[in-house]
């Protein structure tokens, strides 16, 4: 029953939303689409902040909306992190993050999140007698996730918490969110555009279009499908888990493995035996029909082709790789793909450029 | 300095004002509130109703309180009914005419107030488990709380200032209905310019201050806001 079921139908003048999905009860939901596609409709049916005529929705087994149940917002256990933080201007930090957990605490039950554990985990503990006009970006969004979080919540949405702030303010803020995801047991729908956010912090992948749910998978699975439409462009890749298995003092790299293989990446400082996450762009992939040992290219990994698809630009190709389970894609020439011979199941070796370690 | 007759208008007057202001607070925040909200079609026409004393002339707006209020009207007939007898020259009279009189004043301020303030930190509130209520008290009036205080200011002071509503409603009453700005009137009908100058100049101050008051305090309220 550790499950979210959601079925949302409407229809308004120029956009419509019709939706069926079930998501795990666990970790991170990221529902990703470009703007126009639905995702904040869907998480404020999901809030009930919208009411749409069809609806269900049920939450690790309550049913919270359906033909005969109607829960209002303020009824549902739910923790929501608007796209600006919107924290209340005539309270305190303290007093906006007292404001959800004194009415919670009626409702909640013993489980959950304290205040205190909430203001350890965004860092806001030197934050609480001040005004929100007296914080900057970066902090009034932690502030506004400690909120959030202070009622503890037994869903956690997240309206692109990032989108507002510049890049150094989204490196600030990824962290947080990422000690979130490890050390909380609270499902969390996190609504996004950005690829990179993606990589870091999903586990699930919801890919919507024009109010529609394209794919819904495991991240691994759904970043390295190739029949969707909607592309990541430059960003299309894959993510993969891995742990950091050997530290290369000498030349500064540690070995990153996974399910399949390993590579080696730029030693970033992170302990050995720390769990992390490898993300491969297609465009960093090369294919070629040999090892390659006279090149530059330091990770070059024995794999099977799946799949060859078309890309949005007819000079290239994304080619669908198989690492022993692990999937990987490459970004070819079409011409390169011809002169390969690609086709399912041909061996090929993929010479790796470039590999990010995150989290 | 000022006669007892006119200390005794000039008490009247800010009972009057300071009653209407009250019973106003009261009644005018929900209308402000549902104006400030609803997407309902009788938006407009309710709207409109509100803002009628703008434009109307007192004397219309008095005459047609003295017939539903009279002996043969409605409210006439209720307040007789209930034994609390007539209302037009009574004190209360111009209370109930007064509120009508001075409904704009406090409704419109505060339906900008409700408006400017917008969906968002209700939503806020709705997600960390406020019901609407508890979320109207903790929320929207402490952010509308710059367009209370302007609203009550405003209906105050006009209030204050009325003069056709009262001399048709209340009439010339000493210590009953007999306002201010009646008092007044008197004074110049019986060439007492003296006296005339003496209450209009206490009336001229008192409005300036009250705007004063109010421009010179907006621009804090805006920022903490």
């Amino acid at each position: 029953m550790n499950r979210i079921q959601a079925r949302f139908q409407l229809a308004w003048p120029g956009f419509g939303l019709d939706v069926d999905i079930a998501l795990p009860g666990r970790g991170v939901t990221v529902l990703f689409g470009h703007s126009g596609s639905g995702k904040t409709t869907l998480l404020r049916c999901i809030a009930g902040l919208e009411r749409p005529p069809v609806g269900k929705l049920s939450i690790n087994g309550d049913t919270w909306q359906d033909e005969r149940t109607w829960l209002p917002p303020h009824r549902r256990p739910l923790g929501y992190v608007f796209q600006e933080a919107s924290l209340f201007p005539h309270l305190s930090v303290l007093g906006n993050l007292r404001y959800g957990l004194r009415r919670a605490k009626t409702i909640a039950n013993g489980q959950g999140v304290s205040l205190e554990h909430a203001i350890d985990l965004l860092g806001i503990g030197h934050l609480l007698e001040r005004k929100p006009d007296r914080l900057s970006g970066g902090e009034r969004s932690r502030v506004a996730i400690a909120r959030a979080l202070a009622v503890s919540p037994r869903l956690l949405l997240l309206d692109e918490p990032l989108a507002a702030l510049d890049h150094d303010r989204k490196q600030e803020i990824l962290p947080y969110l990422e000690r979130l995801h490890d050390e909380l047991e609270v499902p969390v729908l996190y609504v996004s555009h950005a690829p990179d956010e993606v990589a870091r912090i999903a586990d699930h992948l919801v890919v919507l279009e024009d109010g529609r749910a394209l794919a819904s998978g495991p991240l691994g699975e759904t970043l390295a499908r190739l029949d969707l439409p909607i592309r990541l462009g430059e960003d299309t890749g894959v993510v993969i888990d891995a742990v950091v298995a050997e530290r290369d003092e000498q030349w500064h790299l540690v070995r990153a493995s996974f399910a399949g293989g390993s590579v080696w990446v730029r030693d970033t400082g992170m302990a050995v035996g720390h769990r992390a996450r490898v993300r491969i762009l297609a465009r960093d992939v090369s294919l070629a029909h040999t090892h390659g040992d006279d090149s530059s290219i330091l990770n070059a990994l024995l794999a099977h082709v799946v799949a060859v698809a078309d890309e949005a630009h007819p000079a290239l190709a994304l080619v669908r790789l198989d690492v022993a389970g692990t999937p990987l894609i490459a970004r070819v020439t079409r011409r390169s793909a011809a002169h390969l011979g690609l086709r399912p199941g041909l061996p090929i070796w993929a010479q790796i450029k470039a590999v990010a370690l995150i989290g | 300095m000022l006669t007892s007759d006119e200390l005794q208008a000039l008490w009247l007057t800010v009972r009057l004002a300071a009653v209407v202001t009250t019973i106003l607070l009261l009644i005018g925040t929900p209308i402000a509130w549902w104006l400030a909200r609803t997407r309902c079609r009788w938006k407009g026409p309710i709207a409109a109703i509100v803002a009628l004393p703008l434009v109307l002339p007192p004397s219309v707006l008095g005459f047609y309180l003295l017939l539903v209020m009279g002996p043969h009207g409605p409210i006439g007939q209720l307040t007789e009914a209930l034994g609390l007898g007539r209302l037009p020259f009574t004190f209360w009279g111009l209370v109930v005419a007064s509120v009508f009189y001075s409904l704009p004043f406090m409704v419109q301020p505060l339906q900008t107030a409700f408006e400017s303030i917008g969906e968002r930190p209700l939503e806020v509130a709705a997600t960390l488990r406020a019901s609407p209520l508890d979320a109207f008290f903790t929320v929207a009036v402490p952010l509308a709380l710059p367009g209370f205080l302007t609203a009550s200011v405003l209906t105050f002071a006009h209030t204050v200032g009325e003069f056709g509503v009262v001399l048709m409603i209340g009439g010339n009453l000493p210590g009953v209905t007999r306002v201010a700005s009646v008092q007044i009137y008197d004074h110049v009908e019986a060439f007492e310019y003296a006296s005339a100058h003496r209450l209009s100049a206490v009336m001229l101050v008192f409005a300036f201050l009250v705007l004063l008051a109010l421009y010179a305090w907006r621009p804090g309220a805006r920022k903490g806001a």
